[in-house]
């Protein structure tokens, strides 16, 4: 088991030094351009110059990523060009926010979906119709769009929560509850109708396999063999589902914290590219995948804890 | 392998063939097949003549058009800008849909193209690969994409492009395990054997078996390039010059408290279009599965007159079962008879084989005795009598207290039968505690007692190990020493040696034996093998496609079997080495 995390740890390194090499060339190697970018069309050629040099962008790329690299390392991200502020306390204060909302999110998925998908499973029938249609419904919505129908029915015409802003938690539980609200459910429609489908299919894979049988024919009853059995060997698939809603839907924070002005990740994101505050983006790429990274890493060794199996086969 | 074997593969090669002529029929048989593609092709024909079709410009403003209503030549209104939304509608679907094709298609080629090789060549390849997937694979691509904005600009077909390969690995893993699926079977083999080139054997053989699930997963994939894309364009991040439902979307929500419905309609053509993909996907999923599991033309029988040597006595009789049918309902909701009227009986103590060839409906009869059918089966007539009790009819929950107590069960394959997820001994103690209501401690006593009873020679370490820690002939032992813990009356064992090792066999055989004579235990004996009938039965039945064609002592079988099946499956048998008491019997005979 030890072991087994040990590996998962190293691989999530080597990801995060991947993803971060990969972008760093990616987005640095605009070179000069960049610096009159930044100054803007009437920028002459030697404010330019100067402007690279301030930045460190007249160093070769390997010098540059070797500079970041190592500041990297030591929880250094470097500054905003624009706000001049430290780039990680930004992102982190940012993250919060995002975060906040992903996980109120991902928990209505979990208790919805598997829920669902349980039931679905056990009963077929018009359940499980009324499911695969629901859910076909659910995927084909955009959830920008169905954040957009939010605000306009709950937050317009109905006036029952506020159309726009975030509220931290600690400022007032009530008003922040109303302000994620139609955020939460913009972004978990799609996923929940994704995890039930997933929760189904893998709690009928697992009902037909052939110990469940075997079970049945020691005189266990169909409850007691579904909670102490077929759960628990459903729930890695359904935990790697989780995993990867939790991940989209951090990704779909990024559209959804536009639609509700919520000054998140997302918008970081999203500000910080237009403005080709390169440092900002870079550092939203490390956050993100140290974010994915440590959700992989739990779901792995919940799953090992579940399934010893699993440990061993990997 | 058996020729037998190679001609049900060969069979079953052929039948794919057929299969893929069937799809097409099928999806369109599929009312939602039908709706969904001609939904698509409407809106693919939209997208290609769009230029054609339009009668307003979708880029000229119109001042007067500012956010306007519906009406006046501009059906749906005015955007932000004045330009037409209609126009913009139709034309926008252009860029939206390339956009879904274009990173479906890169994630197709790269990931298929890798998937392939990776699945077919194995080793470092598959290794190196199947990493680097997962590293691409856990990274969300909305975000990935909006950092390589500073990248690509504002060129839709690049970034759709780049997000082609955030999706590759879907396919990859999808392809790879469909290839190595496919590689294990006999065609592929052979292909080889023949020197075909590895490149042809993947290209003819492989992928036109696994081309069916890869068109489901691109028609998926398409969908979400197109959600992701048109939420990129929403956020401003595509090409401001060209319309797409996406770029649509966000001139209408920067108007959103000025213009009452120019929200809708892009919302709607995303969602019609998606939706569309995502049915046409079910429905061809649904196609293909359907043929897969169309049913065998049934097979027919030399029927000869079953040959009986003794008259059922009801008197003794443990078990009795009497005209059984099991049927399945298939596909298109017609009914299979798997069993068609099974009878016979097992007395106390006694050891019945049930004898025939997979098909024969051997185990289907086992099952239903249990009550234990797969979906879809069930018992569709005659009685299952155990003490004169019928069980034919019996809920599930009545059945939970016959099963355990009265019958059990010793399963064929002893890895799968066991929760991979439990300790040997919690699966062992929970029957006990729960049909005996024995508390935990007494409970464990009991089962490390079973254990050393069925020849486990470190039971305290075998109840504290996990299936996958103990080998296939200690996990069947395991099981039967599960099937005898609440002291059953009679235990089905449903080819309970085939899997193992043919050491390991005879001591199974030998544990089986043991407990019955100490426990008085009826067994009725699922086998195709006589040699197994030889040493332990007392009397046999056979079965042929689902009934009864000879049924007698073994003595009588052995020394003079009627029916020409069962004669057949004796000499199948006799090419092996004879078992102790077979030989025996032989002698006798001679």
């Amino acid at each position: 088991m030890i072991l087994f995390i040990i590996k998962r740890v190293l691989a999530g390194f080597a990801l995060l030094f991947g993803v971060s090499t990969a972008t760093f060339a990616l987005v640095y190697s605009g070179g000069g351009d960049i610096a009159g970018q930044l100054l803007g069309g009437d920028a002459g050629p030697e404010a330019v110059a100067a402007k690279a040099r301030q930045l460190g962008l007249d160093q070769p790329l390997m010098a540059q990523y070797w500079h970041w690299l190592t500041h990297a390392i030591t929880g250094d991200l470097g500054v905003s060009w624009y706000s001049s502020q430290p780039v990680l306390p930004t992102i982190l204060q940012r993250l919060s926010v995002t975060l906040s909302i992903v996980v109120v999110a991902l928990l209505v998925v979990t208790l919805a979906s598997v829920t669902i998908g349980i039931v679905a499973a056990l009963r077929r029938g018009w359940i499980d119709r009324v499911l695969q249609t629901a859910s076909v419904i659910g995927l084909a919505l955009p959830s920008f769009w169905v954040g957009l129908v939010l605000v306009i029915v709950f937050a317009i015409s109905l006036r029952w929560v506020p159309a726009t802003g975030f509220v931290p938690f600690q400022e007032s539980p009530a008003r922040w509850f109303a302000s994620i609200v139609l955020p939460v459910v913009a972004l978990g429609l799609a996923a929940a109708s994704a995890t039930a489908q997933q929760v189904r299919s893998a709690v009928i894979g697992v009902l037909e396999q052939d110990y469940v049988r075997t079970l049945r024919a020691r005189g266990l009853s169909g409850t007691r063999v579904l909670w102490g059995h077929v759960l628990r060997n459903a729930a890695p698939p359904g935990l790697t589902v989780l995993s990867l809603q939790f991940i989209s839907m951090v990704g779909g924070a990024v559209i959804i914290e536009r639609i509700f002005a919520i000054n998140g990740m997302g918008s970081l994101a999203v500000d910080s590219t237009l403005k080709n505050d390169i440092p900002v983006v870079v550092g939203v790429m490390v956050v993100m995948t140290v974010v994915v990274v440590l959700i992989n890493l739990a779901i792995d060794i919940v799953n090992g804890f579940i399934n010893p199996k699993a440990t061993v086969a990997s | 392998m058996t020729e037998s074997t190679v001609l049900e593969n060969a069979s079953q090669t052929s039948l794919a063939g057929v299969a893929r002529r069937g799809v097409i029929r099928r999806l369109l048989r599929d009312p939602l097949g039908i709706a969904s593609t001609l939904l698509l092709a409407l809106i693919a024909l939209i997208a290609i003549f769009a230029p054609l079709i339009v009668w307003n410009d979708p880029g000229v403003s119109q001042l007067d058009k500012v956010n306007a209503s519906p009406g006046g030549g501009f059906l749906l209104g005015g955007d932000s800008a004045g330009r037409d939304i209609l126009s913009r509608l139709l034309v926008g679907a252009r860029l939206t849909l390339l956009g879904g094709l274009v990173a479906a298609g890169v994630a197709a080629v790269v990931g298929v193209g890798f998937g392939l090789a990776a699945g077919y060549r194995g080793k470092w390849f598959d290794l190196v690969s199947g990493w680097v997937s997962d590293l691409v694979m856990v990274l969300p691509s909305i975000i990935v994409l909006v950092a390589m904005f500073t990248v690509t600009g504002p060129n839709a077909v690049l970034a759709m492009f780049v997000l082609g390969i955030m999706l590759a690995p879907s396919f990859f893993r999808l392809t790879r395990s469909l290839v190595i699926q496919v590689k294990r079977n006999l065609y592929v083999d052979a292909a080889k054997v023949s020197a075909i080139s590895d490149l042809r054997i993947v290209g003819r053989h492989i992928f036109t078996v696994i081309r069916g699930p890869l068109v489901i997963h691109f028609v998926l994939i398409t969908s979400v390039a197109i959600i992701i894309q048109s939420g990129l364009d929403f956020i401003g991040l595509g090409d401001p010059n060209v319309p797409t439902w996406g770029s649509m979307l966000q001139d209408a929500f920067r108007s959103l408290y000025l213009s009452s419905t120019a929200y809708i309609w892009p919302g709607l053509a995303i969602a019609l279009t998606v939706a569309s993909l995502l049915l046409l996907g079910n429905a061809l999923r649904d196609a293909l599965e359907d043929v897969e599991r169309a049913p065998r033309a049934a097979r027919k029988a030399n029927w000869v007159a079953p040959v009986r040597s003794t008259a059922p006595t009801a008197s003794d009789a443990l078990l009795c079962v009497e005209d059984l049918v099991i049927s399945y309902r298939n596909a298109d909701g017609g009914l299979n008879r798997v069993v068609d009227g099974v009878s016979f009986e097992v007395r106390a103590g006694e050891v019945l084989g049930l004898v025939g060839e997979s098909g024969s409906g051997k185990t289907q009869t086992a099952l239903a005795i249990l009550r234990l059918l797969p979906t879809g089966g069930h018992v569709a007539g005659g009685r299952i009598v155990l003490d004169g009790e019928d069980l034919a009819h019996r809920s599930q929950r009545e059945m939970t207290s016959v099963r355990g107590r009265r019958i059990a069960y010793v399963p064929q394959e002893p890895m799968s039968n066991l929760d991979p997820t439990a300790k040997i001994g919690s699966q062992l103690t929970e029957p006990i505690r729960v049909k005996l209501g024995l508390p935990r401690r007494e409970a464990k006593e009991r089962a490390l007692e079973l254990l050393e009873q069925v020849n486990i020679t470190n039971p305290q370490r075998v109840f504290d190990s996990y299936p996958h820690e103990i080998s296939g002939g200690m996990a069947q032992r395991v099981l039967i020493a599960g099937a005898v813990s609440c002291d059953p009356d009679i235990i089905i064992a449903d080819e309970p040696t085939t899997a193992l090792d043919v050491t390991v066999q005879a001591e199974i055989l030998d544990i089986l034996r043991r407990l019955r004579t100490e426990r008085n235990l009826a067994v009725l004996l699922v086998t195709h093998n006589f040699g197994v009938v030889a040493d332990l039965c007392d009397r046999v039945v056979v079965m042929q496609t689902g009934q009864i064609v000879e049924e007698g002592v073994v003595g009588r079988i052995f020394a003079e079997p009627r029916h020409p099946y069962t004669r057949a499956l004796m000499s199948a048998m006799l090419t092996g080495r004879p078992s102790r008491r077979e030989r025996s019997l032989q002698e006798a005979v001679q």
